[in-house]
């Protein structure tokens, strides 16, 4: 699909830089020079994508959507895939968590789509196309949304409503079922497009730094770090590795965008990779400053639970991606 | 007549980045105009908003869960 891309940036190192095929600079750049036109490519097409569906479900129809019906457990796979296809800012999460349960939709459910939100977005989906392909990519996807799904189910079960914070009780309390004031706006598809293309470069403008650091970091550890070096530590064998990585990885914050080019290198130097996306899950689901937003609605008890309960989904994939992947 | 602006947002690099446009609109734009920032969560949720930050002007939303640059605000304070 890229080889016309691969071309001409061959061409363009060979040939206009004139310089040496096969020597270790001019390798370098070619990978940094190709990674980074490919990737951004995949960048502006899926955010087109993603943008075109969320300008039709916006996240008050989702809501609306959530609470009219009685959907016998589906919602929490509408709650995990609605929750992929909205962009996200974690400090949207509280408004979103009260507007959720005070729409009536059960807390389980909110959850899901907290914690799917950030986990699959245009972003990674993007990025794991353009680094590891169609089949991995597939694979996250799918398991991201079932991953969300299980947790939200879980912490349902749970029954955590006593230990929100007590205003958001008293919201509770309170809530209007009838609160439907969201009014779709009636525009044509060509209506909608400049927006959408416009939210869409704005989000690749956002990530593009953090993508160029990224692929540039990759790229170093690419020329320095010998084949293999990770498997005298982390290997396949190693039991502990995917718990380790999952909780190395939490405390860490950052998106999709930083965080995957470096992975690629790690997979590529020996690490496994279903090791390599639970740390990444880790990294880009669960955060300190997330953690320290939630305080706002959760106490602490409930924290520990709902980051207890992620974390163990998250390791619980990262040994099914080993076994299949 | 005098603008109220609000900008909702809880302080991240999104919700400043909308609250320096606005201001930067209301220079270029020469409105008489107040801004207030609302980072507190309990009183955003007054406004029930889902995705911020979140713009208002004269206590209408205009613009939610993204960055509204300087010439859509202009636009919206002339309008």
């Amino acid at each position: 699909m890229f080889d016309w891309l691969q071309h001409s940036v061959d061409w363009l190192i060979y040939n206009v830089f004139s310089l040496t095929h096969g020597s270790k600079v001019a390798d370098a750049l070619n990978f940094f020079v190709f990674d980074t036109i490919k990737i951004f490519i995949l960048l502006g097409v899926i955010t087109l994508i993603m943008g075109i569906i969320n300008s039709y479900f916006p996240i008050e129809k989702v809501r609306n959507f959530l609470t009219k019906r009685k959907w016998y457990g589906l919602d929490y796979f509408l709650a995990s895939f609605f929750g992929t296809i909205t962009p996200f800012c974690s400090c949207s999460s509280v408004p979103l968590f009260i507007g959720f349960v005070k729409g009536g939709i059960p807390l389980g459910v909110t959850l899901a789509f907290l914690i799917s939100s950030p986990l699959v977005d245009a972003v990674s989906v993007a990025m794991f196309l353009g680094m590891f392909g169609w089949k991995v990519t597939i694979v996250y996807v799918v398991s991201g949304i079932v991953l969300s799904m299980i947790a939200g189910y879980i912490l349902g079960k749970l029954k955590l409503e006593h230990l929100l914070t007590d205003w958001v009780k008293k919201i509770l309390e309170n809530k209007q079922v009838a609160d439907n004031s969201y009014v779709e706006e009636k525009q044509t598809f060509m209506q909608r497009l400049p927006g959408i293309g416009k939210e869409a470069l704005e989000i690749v403008k956002g990530v593009s730094i953090y993508i160029l650091i990224g692929i540039a970091i990759g790229g170093l550890m690419h020329g320095f770090i010998p084949t293999g070096f990770f498997e005298a530590y982390i290997s396949k064998e190693n039991p502990f590795a995917v718990p380790i990585a999952t909780l190395v990885g939490i405390p860490m914050y950052s998106n999709a965008a930083g965080v995957l080019p470096i992975m690629q290198v790690l997979v590529q130097k020996g690490i496994p990779i279903g090791t390599a996306i639970a740390f990444m899950m880790a990294v880009v689901g669960l955060s300190i400053p997330e953690g320290l937003l939630l305080k706002k609605v959760m106490t602490t008890k409930m924290l520990f639970i709902f980051f207890g309960v992620v974390a163990a989904c998250i390791i619980i994939s990262g040994y099914i991606f080993n076994l299949i992947l | 007549m005098k603008k109220h602006i609000k900008v909702l947002g809880p302080g991240c690099t999104k919700c400043t980045a909308t609250y320096n446009n606005v201001l930067e609109a209301i220079k270029q734009t020469g409105i008489d105009a107040d801004v207030t920032k609302i980072e507190d969560i309990e009183e955003m949720m007054k406004y029930n908003v889902l995705a911020t930050p979140v713009l208002m002007i004269d206590e209408v939303i205009k613009v939610k869960g993204r960055v509204a640059d300087i010439s859509e605000i202009r636009q919206l304070l002339t309008a």
